[in-house]
């Protein structure tokens, strides 16, 4: 052990000796008060609009259960076991069955099973990116993967969308100026189908001109896309990867169709870059859980799977219904999109309010919800918050809808007497916790 | 000796008060006392009357756990437990009327002026505020009148800050304490016992870079600890006597931590008055504990021993 590496200053302690060891990209991984305020949402009391969790209890879970127990009886011998780096061959075949339905003509070679989509987020960033590399991403994003990229130390410059999604006239002057600067940009981030936290979908007009403007400035597209199936009055929007073999990575779940306990997820690059993922995912995990995927490929061989995510989608059409129903009723001095699909509906708050000072209120009054300023990179969205009606039932949204609107009250009576307005907050990037994604 | 620790809540400090359950029930792990952790919550009273429970240990933090609610309910059925009583425990917890306690029983305070968000709206937010600055100077410290861990707290250097931060605290509670910021040695003195018997055990000292707020407190980096704190033998004795007697005074019970700011003049002036205060590893109780040579199973088994054999 290096001696200098470890915390002796002065004769007080810091209570951790291994301050002086940890790597910068560590410094920003830090508890936060936002992150307590969390921990009451897990109570009943509390009706959790914060959560990007699906319902479960939407699962047939006796059937799965028999599923598991056959699994374990029947191939335990696999299924416990280690098995391929990039997964298991007779899923990496289904999962191109499930990407067929938005338009992928992939190969199971091309597939990389991993731990959630969110390993491989980490893995395309960890092979993409040095310190200091440029990602541009929707404005807001997805806040895990804002952490990822925080935590592999790239700057993220955010674009915005409209109604349709990102706007394409605003990518490509964001890229050219990028561009001016001599910035490095490695990868457009991007959710297009029922945004987290936009709740907006991409346009069919607008995926091969977003396409078109990443290959002229030589910028990969990663295209994370695990609401995709849940749309509510659509079939699904051809994928971006549907459009080009060539310049897009794609991400895929499981975790939102079927059930996110399983952790399992894929990716599809082209050849090279899947290569390296695979390298990369054996470095980390060695290789994905085998349990997982086994459990997931009986699923999709025995389990009416369409009929379920029919289901899903006729579940969650009702708790969006509510929640907007619900904010037209007792919020109308916000303003919010009405998601056709997915999880979620972005919230503007009325002039002045701060949804992250307000966060302490609404635990008060036994409701959550995340922040806006945990969507972007850059300290924005103090006036926005993501409502997520996934998991509550219908009754519960609409309670829960009713106590925001007393603290939303509240909150405005006391930024009139003090004539404040939302703040702007650099640097406020949040670590989520695993409910939030 | 079954024990049952109480943790969790409702309140915003929920997340430190699973944490500071674990860390007693883990010090208490190799006694031979069974512990069990529980939340506050509807299986909570059947648990309680399933008997076989010989103390309680409230380690709530925040609203309900601190105010005397919950002491009010253990009373109310009887049961021994470890800390201070619900009625003393309401008059710690509401800040400014523990100060008003303390004055006048000549225990110093940093002046401070108590403000209910209705008597902004009533007379005008910048004409209060303007008093504030001009009564107080800047900088001033505002926190809401309840609450713990420094949630909601701000120290407010600039007068145009002022507004902010009392949105800040507002969000926490309806009132709001203001007190003249105090420059010098923050310290924290636990202590253990009851009446004559309670004892102080060795200061710890804060040193921090910006404010002793959440992000301090539960990061290990930004707070350098001084256990011992770093101050004269004279000081540290006045630090002694002055959390002895705000504990006295208060009639807290079982263990307390007392947090004060030793002025530029050497005296110490109470910021804080903690009835369940955190054990997390960050922990300022647990810190002095170590301090003075103690194990903490050891000395958490004598406390919970003096509350199960109390009538």
């Amino acid at each position: 052990m290096t001696e200098g590496l470890r915390d002796t200053h002065g004769e007080g302690t810091r209570l951790d000796p291994w301050l002086g060891a940890y790597a910068a990209r560590a410094q920003a991984m830090r508890a936060s008060e936002i992150r307590a305020l969390f921990a009451v949402a897990s109570r009943p009391e509390v009706v959790s609009l914060a959560g990007g969790m699906p319902y479960i209890g939407g699962l047939p879970l006796e059937e799965i259960g028999d599923m598991m127990r056959r699994l374990i009886v029947d191939r335990g011998e696999t299924a416990l076991q280690y098995g391929s780096g990039q997964g298991d061959e007779a899923l990496r075949e289904q999962i191109t069955q499930v990407m067929a339905l938005e338009g992928i003509a992939a190969h199971a070679d091309d597939v990389v099973v991993t731990t959630g989509s969110q390993q491989a987020l980490d893995l395309v960033t960890t092979i993409f990116i040095d310190p200091g590399d440029v990602i541009v991403a929707e404005a807001p994003s997805y806040v895990g993967a804002l952490g990822v990229f925080r935590a592999h130390e790239a700057d993220v410059v955010h674009v915005p969308m409209d109604a349709h999604g990102l706007i394409p006239v605003a990518l490509e002057s964001t890229l050219a100026r990028l561009q001016a600067e001599r910035k490095r940009v490695k990868f457009l981030y991007t959710v297009p189908n029922f945004h987290n936290p936009g709740g907006v979908t991409l346009s069919l007009e607008r995926r091969p001109q977003i396409l078109e403007i990443c290959a002229r400035y030589g910028v990969l597209v990663l295209e994370d896309n695990p609401y995709g199936l849940l749309g509510f009055d659509h079939e699904p929007l051809p994928a971006l990867r549907s459009m080009s073999d060539d310049g897009v990575i794609y991400l895929g779940s499981f975790s939102k169709t079927f059930a996110p306990g399983f952790r399992v997820g894929w990716a599809v690059a082209p050849h090279a870059v899947r290569e390296k993922l695979v390298l990369a995912s054996e470095a980390s995990i060695l290789c994905p859980s085998n349990a997982s995927q086994l459990a997931i490929s009986s699923y999709l061989n025995h389990s009416d799977w369409h009929g379920q995510i029919k289901s899903f989608r006729e579940q969650y059409r009702d708790r969006r219904d509510a929640l907007v129903g619900a904010l037209e009723e007792n919020i109308p001095s916000a303003s919010w999109n009405v998601p056709e699909g997915g999880f979620y509906v972005w919230v503007k708050l009325p002039a002045g309010l701060d949804s992250k000072s307000m966060l302490p209120r609404a635990v008060t009054a036994r409701v959550a919800y995340v922040p806006g300023t945990a969507f972007y990179y850059d300290g924005q969205g103090a006036d926005f918050l993501r409502l997520s009606y996934c998991f509550p039932t219908p009754d519960r949204i609409r309670e829960g809808i009713r106590r925001l609107a007393g603290v939303v009250d509240a909150e405005m009576e006391t930024v009139r007497i003090f004539g404040t307005g939302a703040a702007d907050r650099s640097g406020s990037v949040e670590f989520p916790s695993p409910d939030l994604a | 000796m079954d024990v049952m620790i109480l943790a969790g809540g409702l309140s915003h400090e929920r997340d430190v008060s699973i944490r500071s359950g674990r860390r007693v029930q883990d010090a208490l792990r190799d006694r031979s006392t069974r512990v069990s952790v529980h939340d506050v919550d509807m299986a909570l009273i059947p648990s309680l009357r399933e008997g076989g429970v010989d103390v309680v240990w409230p380690l709530l933090h925040g609203e309900s756990g601190e105010d005397g609610s919950l002491q009010a309910l253990l009373e109310l059925l009887g049961l021994r437990f470890v800390g201070t009583a619900s009625k003393d425990a309401r008059v710690a917890w509401t800040k400014p009327v523990a100060k008003s306690v303390l004055g006048r029983a000549g225990v110093d305070t940093p002046d401070f002026v108590t403000l209910p968000q209705s008597l902004f709206r009533e007379v005008g937010a910048e004409q209060v505020l303007d008093a504030v600055a001009a009564t107080f100077g800047l900088p001033v410290v505002i926190k809401p009148a309840r609450g713990g861990s420094a949630l909601g707290v701000s120290l407010v250097t600039t007068r145009d800050a002022l507004p902010r931060a009392m949105v800040h605290c507002f969000a926490y509670g309806d009132v709001a304490l203001i007190e003249r910021a105090v420059a010098g040695v923050e310290v924290a003195v636990s202590v253990v016992g009851t009446g004559a018997q309670a004892r102080a055990l060795p200061a710890v000292e804060i040193v921090c870079e910006g404010p002793y707020d959440y992000d301090a407190r539960y990061n290990p980096g930004r707070v350098e600890y001084f256990a011992p704190a770093r101050l004269t033998e004279a000081q540290r004795d006045a630090v002694e006597r002055a959390a002895l007697e705000t504990h006295r005074v208060l009639a807290l019970r079982d263990l307390s931590r007392i947090d004060m700011i030793v002025d530029e003049q050497g005296v110490p002036q109470i910021i804080d008055i903690n009835i369940a205060p955190g054990m997390t590893e960050t922990s300022l109780f647990p810190q002095a504990v170590e301090a003075a040579g103690l194990d903490l199973g050891e000395l958490y088994g004598e406390i919970l021993a003096t509350a199960a054999a109390r009538n």
